[in-house]
């Protein structure tokens, strides 16, 4: 048990795990959030949606610590959280995926998905020179855990392949793999299907509530499709211009006026 | 076989020796080019200071003996020990570690997400800081570095060859100074065992991780400042096995720290990001700079080691900017 699922629990599922009060992001004079609050309950694909621009990866990276809001609490298993690094965020349980996929190009599948192994990877360096047995059990514990999850994506094939060479799909898949590989407590999925043609998008929509049922991860989505979103959400947040304008299950979104201006276009006061 | 081809050969063997040597101060600023982004500046002098560290804890020196001396008026030079090399080197391992520390905890961690020619400033300002520091500490006269490694010509490599030349013609065998094929053992040595850490330890694998991408790293809860300590650490320990080969050739003394810039043409021959690249291009302008001092030197008045690294590396930045091995320079747009 690492640090995050120590923190997690004893949220239930269906307990709010992540709560967002009132958050405001700007760049310079760019805003990118203003005044958004919304939850995730424990075990729930959560999806944010909205058009291009709309704040919704700033979301993500307000979540897992990479942006710090101007204004605003994250609140985590019931805790307030201040003043976090993205390395301990991901310590307690928070793993994700990037819009931009961001693997370690030059490594191979299987070390990609190691590295995402390192917050269960305890022995440090001068135990491991000095413990060596300690530290290659744990390696092989690891080791053993990663094959699950080549095994779970199907990507035996190309586990010694260097990232860089794989084409785009499985690219997202692996990244996915390093992901889940933290087995985190929070998912958190930048557009894991954009590009994807609409077979790669089964595979991975199938992965995805594979990962909500099996391990009751909780996850939280990006994703542009309507059609898929609408498929896997249990609820979907909705941000334009990044200010939150709907909140709800997918028939509440379908019959959101403003969500329906906001996607057909109707122009701004 | 002729003299010629026998001396050719000569030429080519030292130039390897020299360019392993090259490739050793290469190495230190790749790793942690590739970690960090940050081009080091201060490599050459961490050299210096290793090496200055390691000659006054051998011979026992007191550190700041004339600081303390003018301060308080005392006489204080040596403890009077002379310890054996092993534990000095040893010693020297433990103060470059805490070295790194100290760098990250007093210059990097101000500085994450500043702009590369930033952190390149800062790097400045530690070699000119750490140049008076090691004065300071150890004095700034010209040392003697004795490790008890073995020098002069290599005998039993003389007379292995010297039989090799034609019947009757001039020949006194192939020259090699031991010292120099020591320090390309020792160089093989140290190269292949940052590869089989870097390869196949938790450790090595997340050093990688992050010369690959920051953020995805942070994502997966690997630490940036943990992980550039370890790089420094190694950064200086590749110093010191730099500055303890430099030094038992040529003694101790600021030059030292300039042969920093011969990795310069070594690291834009190589590309910045690519530890083969370090080694091979430390071997090309290793033998390169030997040959052509050889073949075309006298003709041109000799000395052309001074020049022909950078002239060569000039040739590179025109025809082939990113380096025999880097990556290909495409700017997004
Ligand atoms: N690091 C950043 N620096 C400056 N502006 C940013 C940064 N990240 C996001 N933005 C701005 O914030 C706004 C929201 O961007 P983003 O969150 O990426 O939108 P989305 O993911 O919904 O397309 C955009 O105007 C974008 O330009
Ligand atoms: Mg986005």
């Amino acid at each position: 048990m690492n640090i995050g699922s120590k923190m997690a629990s004893n949220i239930q599922p269906g307990e709010e795990l992540l709560r967002i009060e009132n958050i405001s992001l700007s760049f310079g004079g760019v805003k990118a959030l203003t005044e958004v609050s919304f939850d995730i309950k424990r075990g729930e694909v959560r999806a944010i949606i909205g058009p291009n621009g709309a704040g919704k990866s700033s979301m993500l990276n307000v979540i897992n610590g990479f942006y710090h809001p101007q204004v605003g609490e994250v609140w985590y298993c019931g805790q307030k959280r201040k003043g976090l690094k993205p390395f301990q965020i991901a310590h307690q349980g928070i793993a994700r995926t990037f819009q931009n996929i961001a693997l370690f190009k030059g490594m191979s599948t299987l070390d990609n998905i190691m590295t995402g192994r390192s917050t269960h990877m305890r022995a440090n360096m001068l135990s491991q020179a000095i413990w060596r047995g300690a530290a290659e059990k744990e390696e092989i514990k690891n080791r053993r855990f990663v094959e699950e999850i080549i095994d779970f994506l199907e990507i035996q094939s190309i586990r010694k392949t260097p990232v860089g060479r794989l084409p785009y799909g499985l690219q997202k898949r692996v990244e996915l793999g390093r992901a889940l590989a933290a087995e985190p407590v929070l998912l958190l999925l930048d557009e894991p299907m954009a590009g994807m043609n609409v077979e790669e998008k089964e595979d991975m929509s199938r992965f995805i509530l594979d990962v909500q049922s099996e391990f009751g991860t909780t996850i939280a989505i990006i994703e542009h499709d309507m059609g898929v979103v609408m498929d896997i959400s249990d609820r979907l947040v909705v941000l334009d211009y990044g200010k939150k304008i709907g909140d709800g299950t997918p028939e509440e979104i379908r019959n959101n006026q403003a969500v329906i201006d906001a996607y057909l276009g109707v122009p701004h006061e | 076989m002729s003299p010629e081809i026998l001396y050719t050969a000569e030429v080519i063997l030292n130039g390897l020796m020299a360019g392993v040597m090259y490739a050793l101060v290469a190495l230190g600023f790749v790793l942690i080019f590739k970690a960090s982004g940050i081009f080091n500046y201060a490599q050459g002098v961490m050299a210096l200071f290793a090496a200055m560290t390691l000659v006054g804890i051998q011979n026992g020196q007191v550190p700041f003996s004339h600081l303390i001396n003018a301060v308080f008026g005392t006489q204080l030079h040596h403890f009077g020990w002379h310890l054996p090399a092993i534990v000095a080197i040893l010693l020297t391992v433990v103060v470059m570690i805490i070295f790194a520390i100290l760098v990250e905890r007093l210059v990097l961690k101000h500085l994450v997400n500043q702009e590369p020619i930033i952190l390149f400033m800062a790097t400045i300002g530690l070699a000119y800081f750490m140049e008076g520091f090691g004065d300071l500490m150890w004095g700034s006269e010209i040392k003697v570095l004795d490790v008890g490694l073995p020098k002069g010509a290599s005998l039993a490599l003389e007379e292995y060859t010297v039989g090799w030349a034609t019947e009757g013609s001039q020949y006194y065998g192939m020259y090699v100074d031991k010292l120099d094929m020591v320090a390309a053992l020792v160089a093989i040595a140290l190269v292949i065992t940052l590869s089989l850490f870097s390869q196949y330890t938790k450790t090595g694998r997340a050093l990688r991780a992050v010369a690959d991408d920051h953020q995805a790293a942070l994502s997966v809860g690997i630490s940036l400042r943990k992980i550039w300590v370890i790089t420094w650490c190694i950064a200086g320990v590749v110093a010191m096995v730099a500055g303890v080969m430099w030094g038992s050739k040529s003694g101790v003394q600021f030059s030292l720290s300039l042969i920093a810039l011969k990795a310069l043409p070594v690291l834009i021959l190589g590309g910045f990001t690519s530890i083969p690249g370090a080694i091979i291009g430390g071997l090309i302008i290793g033998v390169g700079e030997k040959l052509f001092e050889y073949s075309i030197g006298p003709m041109i008045g000799g000395a052309t080691e001074n020049w022909f690294a950078y002239v060569l590396a000039l040739f590179f930045l025109v025809f082939r900017p990113q380096g025999l091995f880097g990556d290909k320079i495409i700017e997004r747009v």
